[in-house]
């Protein structure tokens, strides 16, 4: 539909495009300013031109953040996408039940990040933490804060605790969009569950689960606080992901410059996977 | 109010839904848009009403160019094929919308729905929402609503469309005579020519985004320009066929031959086409001057008193509406007439030579 | 092949089914022929789609059996009662080609290979598909999956029963004609019963050997077209079918004579009156009225051309009369005097033809 053009509307613009100026452009700009310049202080700055870019896209520390993170927003997609769509898939349309189930997917969603963090580092302490202590009681050697694999093992399944309602309630939306009379179709063909689910759900399904990992992809690329909470980055530095290496940088080490670069390649990546995807999804409507 | 379409294009991206159209409306007239679907006709009103602007032309209402205004400033009302209400309105806010968003006084208001909903039997379902009302109940609800606008021009998009068959000749008897005392002009879209003709006043046949034809529905309907007008403008489909003029004889097939009408005497010899309508071929003979083919029969269906014979002869199929029972077999060979006093008659491009009436000799 | 026995069958969607308006289908006995093809006919909501789904096994009645040639299937899910679907939306599988859709039903039964490619072709071609065989299903039009949905159904061996519900819906006007002609074409060639839902009587006419006519969950009255036009039992099936439908005209009956509007009348069945209802009419369709010197005068209203026929409307009194009248049938401009048929005038009472 084309609109006719009223320039009464720009009124009602301004003062959004101010505030997002102030929150968002300015500090953006400011990002870039320090990208390309170095600094000691007192607001003398000196042109370095690419040597930050340079410089950080050389560093072996930030291709290991780099790979650490890759790694983990992989096995986050792996592990909640199927998960996700699993517990959707479980879930009643009809009836009394549906609510309870949406009230209880939608908790996870509710509590702040920090907490979630907080929350599952008690729950995974090894000599007073519930879940801690029941693994060591097993006989399974479990210390998050010492060990990298059980620092990795948790942050994972702290995640998926976190956020697979996510994509449990986008995956439930889609499932609910498909009219009734496919499954009939389905069971006059006597087709068995996993035909129903291959070409019917799984096809019906595809927009809304582009959009969960798409969603998923991007949170879990940025994330921070949990582990942080968590964590702290340790042992060491196993699980120190790339926000988290950043602001160490950045406010660590007082590497402005640095930072300032790392920080818009990392935009400029997460910029362009979704960009991958808003392509490849609007190819898969055009069609 | 009177309305024209002037040089009117419309294109979408690479596709043009509309080629140039020019169209003039008379004011309180009642026109009917008639065409399959994709023809226009859906965009043809949504230029009408604002909702779209032409890619080149104007709109103009009433001697005025409008093609800038907005919607909104048009004085226009609108009914769609899907029951359009707000769901969260009782029938009697339904209607009162527009007369609150013009800031008309509540007595005014209330007399001027109650009226409205007289006239639509919507009086015992006022208090009632969108939901708890059946389809022909919405769709009286929002053609309810279009009414109490008092709106120079109607706009309505296939409006029956979703109505079960019967629904739909009720309302279609009571449609012409609602807006007949508004003075409103009225435009129906709609791809079946039997409520083009049950409706009455003008139409338009439409055909891939152009008109073919704009004229008194009795005058189109007996005189279509054209082979594409005459398709459009007929359910069952018209039956069409090439002949072949030889000195003063039409021929369909060997056995089936007819002298040529007075006024056709003098075309060339040379193919043609024929079209005549199905309900012009018979099991039963009319007289003399019926032509007698012999058909291979796909399929009868009988309906109530009348069958409805799908036959092949030569490489066309064809369609025979008649009175009576005849419950033909699959593969029959069957003898059928044809009145050729009711042929149209075309050249070879499609345009019309000779429409039943005017080439009788 | 497959006859279907109704026993005391009727279904109500709510919990708690106490009064008359909660079953959507009232109480149905009845036997419908295997091969024969049938149409169920009513208005939205008189509980057509819902005794479709009862026969499908979509949905278990409330009360009552189905039996299958004499075999109680009423507890057996749908996909093992041997019968084929085509509901009101297209649905089909857009994943796959238009070969894998058609055959879907025969694999998932196991089926090998050769056999399925033969069983495909010969559908296919039934269907006017051969060609698109190849295409994804997802590419086309609303009549071609249509048409894939009916495949998937006459593909299988085993199907008894092909249930049809609105399925031409959404396809486009100047399509509907040939694809119902071809669902009859397809009928005559491959025998199986054949069950039409339609709100259209020109669909339900067209299509079926027996029309099963229902109104508010009830069965009014089944019956050839014919039978459904010449001799309507209620006036339901008079006003519903035939466009426009019966003229129902109020009347008094006494002593086997009827009088409308002080005229006397003949019927076909006053003499079997033996008690007066509380509702008295008076039944005859447009195309069984004359104008008649010899009749009683009417108003003259409207004439409307419609290209096949005139549709004539006068009124008397403060009853419509509609009138039928071929093309070119001359309608005289002084004093207009009507005449019913009496072979096709019927006295109903309470709605039921008095009998």
């Amino acid at each position: 539909m084309n609109k006719t053009a009223n320039s009464k509307a720009w009124l009602f613009v301004i003062p959004m495009v101010v505030l997002v100026a102030f929150n968002a452009l300015i500090p953006l700009m400011t990002v870039v300013n320090y990208s390309v310049q170095e600094t000691f202080g007192d607001n003398v700055f000196f042109w370095e031109g690419m040597k930050w870019f340079e410089q950080v896209l050389r560093s072996d520390r930030f291709h290991e953040s780099f790979l650490r993170q890759f790694a983990f927003t992989g096995m986050i997609l792996l592990i909640e996408i199927p998960l996700g769509i699993l517990v959707a898939l479980s879930m009643p349309r009809k009836g009394p039940w549906v609510s309870v189930c949406l009230v209880l997917m939608a908790l996870p969603l509710l509590i702040p990040w920090n907490v979630v963090g907080a929350m599952w580092n008690i729950f995974a302490l090894p000599d007073t933490g519930l879940l801690g202590r029941m693994i060591n009681g097993l006989g399974i050697q479990y210390n998050f804060t010492q060990g990298p694999v059980a620092a990795w093992a948790t942050t994972v399944v702290m995640d998926v605790w976190h956020w697979t309602s996510l994509v449990v309630l986008l995956a439930y939306a889609g499932l609910c969009s498909i009219p009734e009379a496919y499954y009939q179709a389905a069971k006059i063909d006597g087709a068995s569950a996993w035909a129903v689910f291959r070409h019917i759900q799984l096809p019906k399904m595809k927009r809304v689960l582009t959009i969960a990992i798409l969603l998923r992809f991007m949170d879990s690329f940025m994330i921070y606080t949990e582990p942080f909470v968590l964590t702290g980055g340790g042992p060491g530095n196993t699980t120190t992901f790339l926000s988290i290496d950043l602001v160490k940088i950045a406010l660590g080490q007082f590497d402005l410059g640095p930072a300032a670069a790392m920080s818009l390649i990392y935009f400029l990546i997460v910029l362009l996977v979704c960009w991958i995807f808003y392509t490849l999804m609007m190819r898969g409507e055009a069609k | 109010m009177a309305i024209e379409l002037k040089n009117v294009t419309k294109q979408v991206g690479a596709e043009t839904h509309v080629y140039e159209t020019n169209l003039s409306f008379d004011k309180g007239g009642f026109n009917v848009l008639l065409g399959t679907t994709l023809s226009g006709k859906t965009t043809l009103l949504r230029l009408m009403a604002g909702l779209e602007r032409p890619s080149t032309g104007e709109v103009w209402f009433d001697g005025k160019d409008v093609t800038g205004v907005p919607v909104q400033r048009r004085g226009v009302s609108m009914v769609y094929q899907q029951f359009i209400n707000y769901p969260n309105f009782t029938v009697f806010d339904n209607i009162a919308s527009p007369l609150r968003v013009a800031g008309e006084s509540k007595g005014r208001i209330r007399q001027r729905v109650e009226k409205i909903s007289k006239l639509l039997k919507l009086t015992p379902l006022l208090e009632r929402l969108p939901s708890e009302l059946s389809g022909g109940q919405q769709q009286r609800t929002a053609l309810a609503r279009a009414l109490v606008k008092n709106a120079p021009l109607v706009l309505l998009d296939e409006p029956l469309a979703n109505l079960d068959y019967k629904l739909r000749e009720e309302l279609r008897d009571e449609l012409p005579r609602l807006f007949m005392d508004t003075g409103a002009t009225v435009v129906y879209a709609t791809s079946e020519p039997l409520e083009a003709l049950m409706l009455g006043g003008y139409t338009a046949t439409l055909h891939q985004g152009r008109v073919t034809q704009y004229g008194p529905t009795p005058m189109i309907y007996r005189k279509p320009n054209n082979l594409l007008s005459a398709r459009v403008f007929s359910a069952p489909p018209i039956n069409t066929a090439t002949i072949q003029k030889e000195g003063s004889t039409f021929r369909l097939t060997d056995s089936a031959t007819w002298p040529a009408p007075a006024a056709l005497r003098q075309l060339k010899n040379g193919p043609y086409t024929i079209g005549i309508r199905p309900h012009h071929i018979s099991v039963e003979s009319h007289g003399a001057g019926a032509v007698s083919i012999n058909g291979i029969v796909q399929i009868a269906e009988i309906s109530g008193s009348e069958s409805i014979i799908h036959f092949h002869i030569e490489d066309n199929s064809w369609i025979s509406e008649c009175r009576g029972i005849h419950p033909y077999k699959v593969g029959e060979s069957a003898r059928l007439y044809l009145d050729v006093s009711r042929c149209f008659y075309f050249n070879p491009d499609g345009e019309l030579i000779a429409h039943p009436g005017a080439a009788d000799g | 092949m497959a006859e279907i026995k109704l026993r005391q069958v009727r279904h109500s969607y709510s919990r708690d089914h106490r009064k008359e308006e909660d079953w959507a289908l009232k109480e149905l006995n009845a036997v419908w022929q295997d091969g024969t093809a049938y149409a169920l006919l009513g208005p939205s909501g008189c509980g057509k789609t819902t005794l479709l789904n009862i026969i499908s096994g979509l949905i278990t009645p409330t009360e009552g059996r189905v039996l299958f040639d004499d075999r109680d299937v009423t507890d057996t899910p749908t996909g093992e009662r041997h019968i084929a679907q085509v509901f009101q939306f297209p649905v089909v599988y857009d994943t796959m080609t238009v070969y894998d859709n058609l055959a879907f039903p025969l694999r998932n039964r196991g089926m090998d290979s050769a056999r399925v490619s033969a069983r495909v072709g010969e559908i296919s071609r039934m269907l006017d598909l051969e060609s698109m065989l190849s295409q994804k299903a997802y590419g086309l039009t609303a009549d071609g999956k249509q048409k894939i949905s009916l495949g998937r159904g006459l593909v299988r061996e085993d199907v008894n029963i092909i249930m049809f519900d609105e399925p031409l819906t959404v396809i486009d006007p100047h399509l509907k004609w040939q694809l119902r002609s071809k669902l009859k074409e397809l009928h005559q060639r491959v025998g199986v019963t054949m069950i039409y839902v339609t709100h259209d009587q020109t669909e339900a006419l067209t299509f079926a050997d027996q029309v099963v006519v229902i109104y508010e969950g009830t069965v009014v009255q089944v019956g050839t077209p014919v039978e459904l036009f010449e001799q309507p039992q209620h006036t339901f099936v008079g006003h519903f079918i035939g466009s426009p439908g019966m003229n129902l005209l109020p009347c008094s009956a006494a002593d086997g004579a009827t009088l409308f509007s002080g005229i006397p009348v003949q019927t076909t069945n006053a003499h079997k009156l033996k008690t007066n209802g509380r509702r008295m009419e008076l039944g005859i369709r447009p195309e069984f009225i004359r104008f008649d010197n010899s009749g009683f005068d009417v108003e003259i209203v409207k004439v409307d051309d419609l290209g096949r026929y005139q549709l004539v409307e006068t009124r008397r009194a403060e009853n419509t009369i509609k009138m039928i009248l071929a093309e070119g049938t001359p309608i005289p401009a002084e004093n207009p005097r009507i005449a019913f048929d009496p072979k096709h005038t019927w006295l109903y009472a309470d709605g039921w033809a008095v009998s």
